[in-house]
């Protein structure tokens, strides 16, 4: 399979784990659920980006489920933490979405769907740290564009448009510099019900 | 008086002269457009549709690909809305679902024949020959029978037709009944006598509904095939892919293939020494892979036997060292890994690029798309993990990917013309 997954490593990273620099994300270690979703949501035009819409274009149900499988299941380290260039007002504004939310606006706190650590939960929910900040920005103004989509009802939609653009800059880059220490794995599956319905969820 | 009359007179009778060239122009134009088909049959009852007929056009439709162009990924089959990007314009594929009102739910057998096989809509409008009728004409009655059966079961969807984009005249029916009575003839085909049942099949499907010359052919600046050009490859309506010649062993002509490894090629999408990219990956994705090896074996004998034509040759230019030298150290750093320092590739895991076909085509479309957007070859059931390239567009400039593009075409042997940073820019 680390021969087939070439084509990934020239902008995932080798095996999968992209750093916390640049644009794309790290693969490695997200829970197979949402991986698979991504794949299907490329192949299906929810997700739109061209070249990952063009590689997965020919691919079965069966080969998507492996591939997604197979990053999941890697367990490597994550990049250290650095500095995230926030202001001290900036990174309570930050932590307290994070951790918190806003319910008066119907915003979750990132953790109660995410993880308490934030490294995503089983089965479909990713892990949120080291992410690029450049990612993670673009991910959220394309949900208010819809430039992304998953499957109805799109929480993370409705969420995206709920925040103020300021709120998801400062967010992204704190974030994207945090680290997560190793071993640590997506949360498991969540007895108590999410915040809110997520499609993508629902298998 | 009578001096001032004389010029009038002329120019009345130049008037009616050329009047009455333009009638017998249009009465031809029209006879040819309709010449040779049978009236509609009128209120002909629909032969029921059983399960047998169905399933037998489900497997002619995929012979077909028709869901290739009537499908948009993502959205329901058969229910249209691809565009497809031609020199003239954009023709959108429309809905072939049986709903009622955006669909062909309310269409004949007959109305569907005559529209395979004469390029004519419900309505008696002519069709755009985006849609395949050149070769569909050569679709028998019974297998459009079949294929209508197998559409009218498929769940119907609403969505209106999208407008086709075409500027004047591509936008009128005269200019499609003008190309119609230089370029299109009605089939059907005549079976060889001289040649095995075999090889008809095979020449019934390559030169019907599989339509693999729609794309395997070179078009003239009216986007039609001519007899010579047949098989001859050329670029596709998008001119981003250039489609092979297959008149040619040096491109992807079959004439000296062993027989298994072009069957491979069509189910699997692999062979020992090949795999399909770009659009002929989605043809084996959604199409060949899904027929039986009695009629792959058939379209390959008749692939086979597609005379040789070699386009002449120039002995290509050797690239100058500043750009190898460039190309080989994009070459040393990206692509060494994978397919050797010797461009010899790891055997059924990463193609050889030193002698490979793809690689030293004449047109440089296909190695810069290859380069630039990466893919992986289709899954199959024969082949369902199949290994991908990268999409070097992502790290690559465009002057490092027509260097690297140039190096392979030119080394350990290699010789084809080499590509520029403009070819690149072009092909993008």
């Amino acid at each position: 399979m680390v021969q087939r997954m070439q084509a990934c490593v020239v902008c995932h990273g080798k095996e999968g784990r992209a750093t916390n620099q640049g644009y794309f994300p790290r693969i490695a270690g997200k829970p197979s659920g949402y991986l698979y979703n991504q794949l299907q949501n490329f192949k299906s035009g929810l997700r739109k980006y061209e070249p990952m819409n063009h590689l997965v274009q020919h691919m079965s149900d069966g080969y998507l489920q492996d591939i997604a499988k197979y990053f999941a299941e890697l367990d490597l380290p994550y990049p250290a933490a650095r500095a995230s260039g926030l202001t001290a007002v900036e990174q309570r504004t930050a932590e307290k979405l994070v951790r918190q939310g806003a319910p008066e606006r119907g915003i979750p706190a990132c953790i109660s769907c995410h993880g308490q650590q934030m490294a995503g939960s089983l089965p479909a929910i990713p892990g949120l740290l080291t992410l690029p900040a450049d990612y993670l920005v673009a991910q959220l103004g394309a949900w208010r564009t819809e430039q992304r989509k998953a499957k109805a009802p799109d929480c993370m939609a409705d969420i995206a448009r709920r925040l103020s653009l300021d709120e998801v800059s400062v967010m992204a880059r704190w974030l994207s510099a945090q680290t997560s220490p190793s071993g640590v794995v997506p949360a498991p599956i969540a007895m108590q019900p999410h915040p809110m319905r997520c499609g993508s969820e629902e298998q | 008086m009578n001096t001032s009359r004389a010029p009038y007179r002329r120019w009345m009778s130049l008037l009616l002269y050329f009047a009455g060239l333009l009638a017998f122009v249009g009465i031809l134009v029209a006879w040819l457009n309709v010449r040779g088909e049978a009236p509609l049959s009128t209120g002909a009852p629909t032969a029921a549709a059983n399960p047998a007929l169905i399933e037998r056009g489900a497997y002619l439709a995929r012979a077909g690909n028709c869901m290739g162009c009537h499908s948009m990924a993502g959205s329901a089959e058969f229910a249209g809305g691809r565009g497809i990007e031609t020199p003239f314009g954009t023709v959108f594929a429309p809905n072939i679902t049986p709903d009622p009102k955006t669909g062909i739910g309310s269409w004949s057998t007959a109305e569907f024949w005559r529209a395979m096989h004469y390029g004519r809509s419900k309505d008696g409008r002519l069709l755009y020959p985006a849609f395949p009728y050149p070769s569909y004409t050569n679709v028998t009655r019974e297998d459009s029978d079949a294929l209508f059966a197998y559409l009218q079961a498929v769940p119907p969807v609403e969505r209106a037709n999208k407008a086709n984009d075409l500027p004047f005249p591509y936008n009128t029916q005269a200019a499609l009944a003008l190309w119609r009575a230089m370029f299109f003839r009605a089939g059907p085909l005549q079976p060889d006598t001289q040649k095995t049942a075999e090889w008809n099949r095979g020449r019934y499907l390559v030169d019907g509904l599989t339509h693999c010359a729609a794309c395997h052919s070179s078009r003239n600046w009216l986007g039609a095939t001519s007899v010579n050009a047949k098989f001859a490859g050329g670029l596709m309506p998008d001119e981003a892919w250039y489609a092979p010649s297959l008149a040619s062993p040096n491109e992807a002509g079959l004439q000296k293939w062993p027989r298994e490894e072009a069957i491979k090629l069509l189910k699997n999408g692999v062979s020992q020494h090949a795999a399909v990219s770009g659009p002929m990956a989605d043809v084996v994705y959604s199409s060949t892979q899904y027929l039986t090896p009695q009629d792959l074996n058939a379209m390959v004998d008749y692939l086979a036997s597609i005379p040789v034509r070699e386009s002449e040759r120039k002995q290509a230019a050797r690239a100058s060292s500043r750009v190898l030298d460039r190309g080989a150290k994009v070459y040393e750093q990206q692509c060494a890994t994978c397919h050797g320092d010797r461009g010899q590739g790891v055997p059924s895991i990463y193609p050889a690029l030193a002698g490979n076909r793809a690689v030293l085509l004449h047109a440089p479309n296909n190695l810069v798309q290859v380069i630039r957007n990466g893919g992986f070859s289709p899954s199959t059931a024969g082949n369902p993990q199949p290994f991908g390239m990268p999409p070097f567009g992502q790290v690559l400039s465009h002057e490092d990917i027509a260097a690297v593009a140039t190096y392979v075409r030119q080394a350990w042997g290699n010789a084809a013309p080499a590509i520029s940073t403009f070819d690149v820019h072009r092909v993008w």
